[in-house]
């Protein structure tokens, strides 16, 4: 059984028993999930975790839902890479890239849609369901696919399709919903008080959002039961950049790791950055914006999360940063040419304000940094699409040697 | 019903915009959460009554330069 005991209301404290909601019926806050850490505490351990499964479920211990291998897809205990030649260039010493490109739907959403699918499961939901424009959408039909559960993903008519399609090859139902943005958000709304299904981010939401702290556990056992100084964080909702350091303070409170000197920073781009901003003007209220960004996977203009992600950086003296749109590009085909990763644009965007922050010295030479990379280049490639300008040549040696020729010149 | 949030800027913190949509609209409007400062604020609330009208009442809302979102942030992710 999972080591949890209730649901809490982030804003009022009111609890609620275990069950599929998300939001507290007095003040509409958002719930979130309560720890039994006594009995956390009496069974974690380094080794107990060195032992279990290479995927997130090794930390099962401090998960909401109990491990099923009918929706494992392997989501997690991706690489930790240490960046020497992207270190050099901003003359830092020790670099590293939490590697999440590389799940089994290429995102960091399986861990949050595992946890989701098999809270969903325990729950007696026979469906999940979701609203996405990418990333989310892949992880939902994945897991339920193997799952052998049924899935609806929803989509806005104007998305194009093949935006989806690493979706729909799992088998998902797919619906285009012939309206804007803020009509999608209110049908799903509607269509998840109205269907016994798990949305995975509206009624199971408080499960689904703890997957996220699974970053923080990796990465502190990946650099040798430690945390780093400084974490780099692309931020959408901001979920997973509160949960990130939830994740590292849960450890040091269980004396899984020594402390957390950990100072989170959050990147967005200029296209949608209402939690950056509201930083750079330092207010805790966020201002919802109509997002324009070519980071979609970042494109939330009202994100849930916002209030929290601005108190997660003050309470760890982090930072904000928001990089312009032609910096996303950049920052992926940095990525790309100096560690041979190539991340999507919300990597991009990280990659991004790392530079930003280690050329202006917020980010110290000495001082141990990881960047988050969330999701695969492979899936959002129109921003660097100029990167390919072959040499054209006849089939002979002469033609290449004068092509490579004229190129030196 | 509705869950919404309104967010006001400026001058707009002044103005009885909730007052006027339950008055002018045959709107329930039921304040649960709010947080209201010098230059931006924000109000969650729930809003019962036909939805054809609730429509139209924050249509209106909207005119004002009044941002409405859902309660919870946006549902729809990447």
């Amino acid at each position: 059984m999972a080591n949890i005991t209730s649901l809490r209301c982030r804003e009022c404290s009111r609890e609620y028993p275990v069950q599929a909601i998300n939001v507290c019926e007095y003040c509409f806050g958002p719930l979130e999930v309560v720890y039994d850490y006594e009995a956390i505490r009496k069974v974690a351990s380094r080794q107990r975790i060195e032992r279990g499964p290479f995927s997130m479920w090794r930390y099962a211990d401090f998960l909401p839902a109990d491990y099923n291998p009918r929706i494992d897809i392997n989501a997690g205990f991706t690489p930790l890479v240490r960046c020497y030649n992207l270190a050099k260039q901003l003359g830092l010493k020790e670099l590293w890239i939490k590697n999440d490109s590389v799940n089994p739907s290429y995102s960091f959403k399986d861990r949050v849609v595992a946890v989701a699918s098999a809270k969903a499961l325990e729950l007696g939901f026979d469906t999940l369901a979701c609203a996405s424009t990418g990333n989310l959408a892949c992880a939902v039909a994945a897991h339920a696919a193997r799952a052998g559960i049924k899935s609806f993903v929803f989509i806005p008519s104007d998305l194009e399709a093949g935006k989806v399609l690493g979706a729909a090859i799992y088998g998902p139902t797919v619906v285009a919903i012939d309206g804007n943005y803020d009509d999608v958000n209110r049908l799903c709304s509607e269509l998840a008080e109205t269907y016994k299904w798990a949305f995975v981010n509206i009624n199971v939401r408080p499960f689904y959002a703890d997957g996220s702290k699974t970053l923080g556990y990796e990465v502190a056992e990946q650099l040798g039961w430690r945390a780093p100084v400084h974490a780099v964080v692309p931020a959408a909702s901001g979920a997973m950049f509160t949960k990130i350091h939830r994740g590292l303070t849960e450890f040091a409170d269980m004396g899984l790791i020594d402390g957390v000197p950990t100072q989170m920073h959050l990147a967005q781009a200029r296209g949608c950055a209402p939690i950056a901003t509201a930083f750079e003007e330092g207010r805790f209220v966020v201002k919802p914006v109509k997002p324009n960004s070519v980071a979609k996977s970042l494109a939330i203009g009202n994100p849930a999360d916002g209030y929290y992600a601005l108190k997660t950086i003050e309470a760890s003296r982090g930072s904000g940063t928001v990089v312009d749109e032609d910096e996303v590009a950049a920052g992926m085909k940095l990525l790309a040419q100096t560690e041979g990763i190539f991340a999507e644009t919300a990597g991009g965007v990280a990659i991004s304000a790392l530079v930003r922050l280690a050329r202006s010295g917020r980010i110290k030479p000495d001082e141990p940094t990881v960047v988050y990379i969330t999701g695969n280049g492979l899936k959002t490639p129109d921003p660097v699409a100029g990167v390919v300008k072959p040499l054209r040549i006849k089939p002979t040696v002469a033609s290449f040697e004068s092509a490579m020729a004229a190129r030196v010149a | 019903m509705q869950r919404v949030r309104f967010t006001f800027m400026g001058n707009m913190i002044k103005q009885p915009v909730i007052f006027h949509l339950g008055r002018d609209f045959n709107i329930v409007t039921n304040i649960r959460r709010a947080d209201v400062q010098e230059n931006i604020g924000w109000v969650i609330l729930e809003l019962e009554g036909n939805e054809a009208e609730i429509e139209r009442g924050l249509n209106w809302v909207r005119s004002l330069g009044v941002r409405v979102d859902p309660a919870l942030g946006d549902l729809i992710e990447g």
